[in-house]
């Protein structure tokens, strides 16, 4: 039973709280050198200290401390000076030391926001600040194989396997303050929190930000209360692994939520599991026997204490920041705000501006990253930043094609030609032999035999019906493979049949 | 007074997934009264105001290494100590009870 979400919106107030794990891009693990290259054989990465073996002693890695800074930084929060890592003691197969190295109530990063874009009705964007609790660094844990149940469920299951190459990989958490005040619109908030932290971590380069393979995942808490009441009891959905399923989870609480309210009902303090497939989520563990996780300072480490010069250094090489980046080129390109969360959503914004940046036109640009490109990543199941093309190939083929050397569709084969790492623009063309045929002499051939071999058309062409002159051009171009300049051939076509416009 | 309840002692065994049956249960609500007895003495004689309390035995601070690749152990090491393996992984107990 459910409220639909427009109608419930109207009756409640919703609180948001959004809890964001991301694992660092670092080449080797948090506390050990294991690397953390995605993919290897199971149990290939991993030694004394992060399989937890007696006696193996952890260092922390200091690039991962950095990455964290910058996060925190990038999130305008405070620095702390002096923190320590903490024990979190649970026992689950997935952490082979039956404790989580974590950060408990000293974390690296505090008291920050993040503002967000959501746009209205009416197209125009309205900002929402997303208040920041904290960020603090731990590590994540391995990966379970759940066997002999349906589709590999761990309900039902009769054992699991464990892979642990993951476990000791650096996670940092980032969590909310409570969202007051997103009125009618929660889930599409929620969505542009995690799309915009997610463009905020991309462009700090401190993880490859890849939702589908785990390296970004998302709890997302919800609350429903009447206007002027309390906060209500908040149910926490686990699992939610891509953008939409952040936006469907968030909406598909507030409709149950709503319902069990209106009814009179309590609503359950508990943990969900939110299902990609259906877009819901069934009920976990119950909040109200909370693990107690018997925190204490992690005597094996010794605490960290960034030396306010170094943060200070750290601030001010950081990246121009998305919104900022957006802003200027909504600007600089005169892009309206539709085009430019077309961008965003295709994420080819930075890559658009690189491009302009090489010196392409902004129109160019932005029909080569949001058409074909985009297009080809899609296809490939990649994101367009990973296509083996860089903006400045982009930018150098739209000059080929601006100086004249290069037709649209050449233009194209070139494009793909770098994509399939044949080298560089002017490399493609000279192998691939695809510079466009401006010698009239050498055409000349081509539109006899277009002729020759189209004797009808001709014929209607002499007789005045020059529309028919299409079917000659698309024989020519063919023959000379996209080559020839489609508004020669269709002068050069005229001449030799006598006709003038 | 007390220090530590028997009702403590039995909730922290549990946590600590320790099997204590009622006799070893008095005799460590016991021992343990008479150790955090002892360590409550501290506070009786030290002023701790202005003091901030110690981390580590060793005052030492940012022990970092760089963010180097180090060869791993090699899997069959790896899963020799383990009491079971299955297709180069752990292979565990199952995880939930039924009706969970």
């Amino acid at each position: 039973m459910t409220v639909p979400y427009a109608e419930a919106l109207q009756e409640f107030e919703p609180v948001i709280g959004l809890e964001t794990h991301v694992e660092l891009g670092t080449a080797s693990k948090m506390f050990c050198g294991c690397d953390t290259t995605f993919g290897a054989d199971p149990n290939t990465h991993t030694c004394p200290v992060c399989l937890g073996l007696p006696g193996a002693l952890p260092v922390v890695n200091e690039k991962a401390i950095e990455s964290t800074i910058r996060i925190g930084l990038a999130l305008h929060c405070d620095i702390a000076t002096w923190c320590r890592f903490a024990r979190k003691n649970y026992f689950y197969p997935d952490m082979p030391k039956n404790f989580q190295t974590s950060q408990y109530d000293e974390p690296l990063c505090t008291d920050g926001y993040l503002d967000v874009e959501v746009s209205n009705a009416d197209g125009t964007l309205e900002t929402v600040r997303v208040p920041i609790e904290r960020v603090h660094l731990e590590e994540d844990t391995g990966k379970t194989l759940h066997v002999g149940g349906a589709t590999g469920r761990i309900h039902g299951a009769s054992h699991s396997l464990v892979d642990y190459n993951r476990a000791g990989i650096p996670l940092v958490e980032i969590v909310t303050k409570p969202v007051v005040g997103t009125k009618h619109r929660p889930a599409e908030v929620a969505k542009a929190y995690v799309a915009e932290l997610r463009d905020v971590l991309r462009g700090l380069g401190v993880s490859d930000v890849k939702m589908e393979q785990g390296s970004l995942r998302c709890d997302v808490n919800v609350s429903l209360n009447k206007p002027g009441d309390d906060w209500g009891t908040r149910s926490e959905t686990k699992n939610v692994n891509s953008l939409r399923s952040v936006e469907r989870a968030v909406r598909s609480e507030v409709e149950r939520q709503a319902a069990r309210l209106r009814q009179g009902e309590r609503i359950v303090q508990e943990t969900r599991h939110f299902h990609e497939d259906t877009g819901l989520s069934t009920s976990g563990r119950s909040k109200e026997e909370a693990t107690d996780y018997r925190y204490f300072p992690e005597p094996d480490l010794v605490p960290v204490a960034p030396d306010t010069d170094w943060v200070a250094e750290l601030k001010a090489a950081l990246p121009e920041a998305p919104s900022v980046r957006r802003r200027r080129l909504i600007e600089q390109l005169a892009l309206s705000a539709l085009d430019a969360e077309a961008m965003t959503n295709a994420g080819v914004l930075d890559l658009v501006l690189a491009t302009v940046d090489a010196g392409a036109p902004a129109a160019e640009a932005r029909n080569w990253w949001l058409g074909h490109l985009a297009q080809t990543a899609n296809s490939s199941g990649v994101e367009p930043a990973e296509l083996s093309i860089t903006p400045a190939q982009v930018a150098r083929v739209v000059g080929l094609v601006a100086g004249g050397s290069l037709t649209a569709g050449l233009a194209r084969q070139v494009v793909d030609g770098v994509l399939a790492g044949e080298g560089e623009p002017e490399a493609v063309v000279a192998t691939r032999g695809l510079a466009v045929v401006s010698d009239e002499g050498a055409l000349a051939t081509a539109v006899d035999e277009a002729i020759a071999a189209d004797a009808d058309a001709a014929d209607k062409i002499r007789a005045g019906k020059v529309q028919a002159v299409g079917a000659l051009v698309g024989r020519v171009m063919k023959a000379t493979r996209g080559q020839a300049d489609a508004s020669v051939v269709r002068r050069l076509l005229l001449e030799r049949l006598g006709v003038t416009e | 007074m007390a220090e530590i309840t028997r009702a403590e002692v039995a909730h922290l065994a549990r946590l600590a997934r320790l099997a204590l049956d009622d006799s070893e249960l008095d005799r460590l609500a016991s021992q343990l009264d008479v150790i955090l007895g002892a360590v409550a003495k501290i506070g009786e004689v030290s002023d701790a105001e202005g003091v901030t309390p110690m981390t580590h035995a060793v005052p030492l601070e940012n022990v970092m290494r760089p963010d180097v690749v180090v060869t791993s152990l090699p899997r069959d090491d790896v899963l020799a100590g383990a009491p079971a393996a299955e297709d180069g992984r752990f292979r565990v107990p199952r995880i939930l009870d039924d009706e969970t």
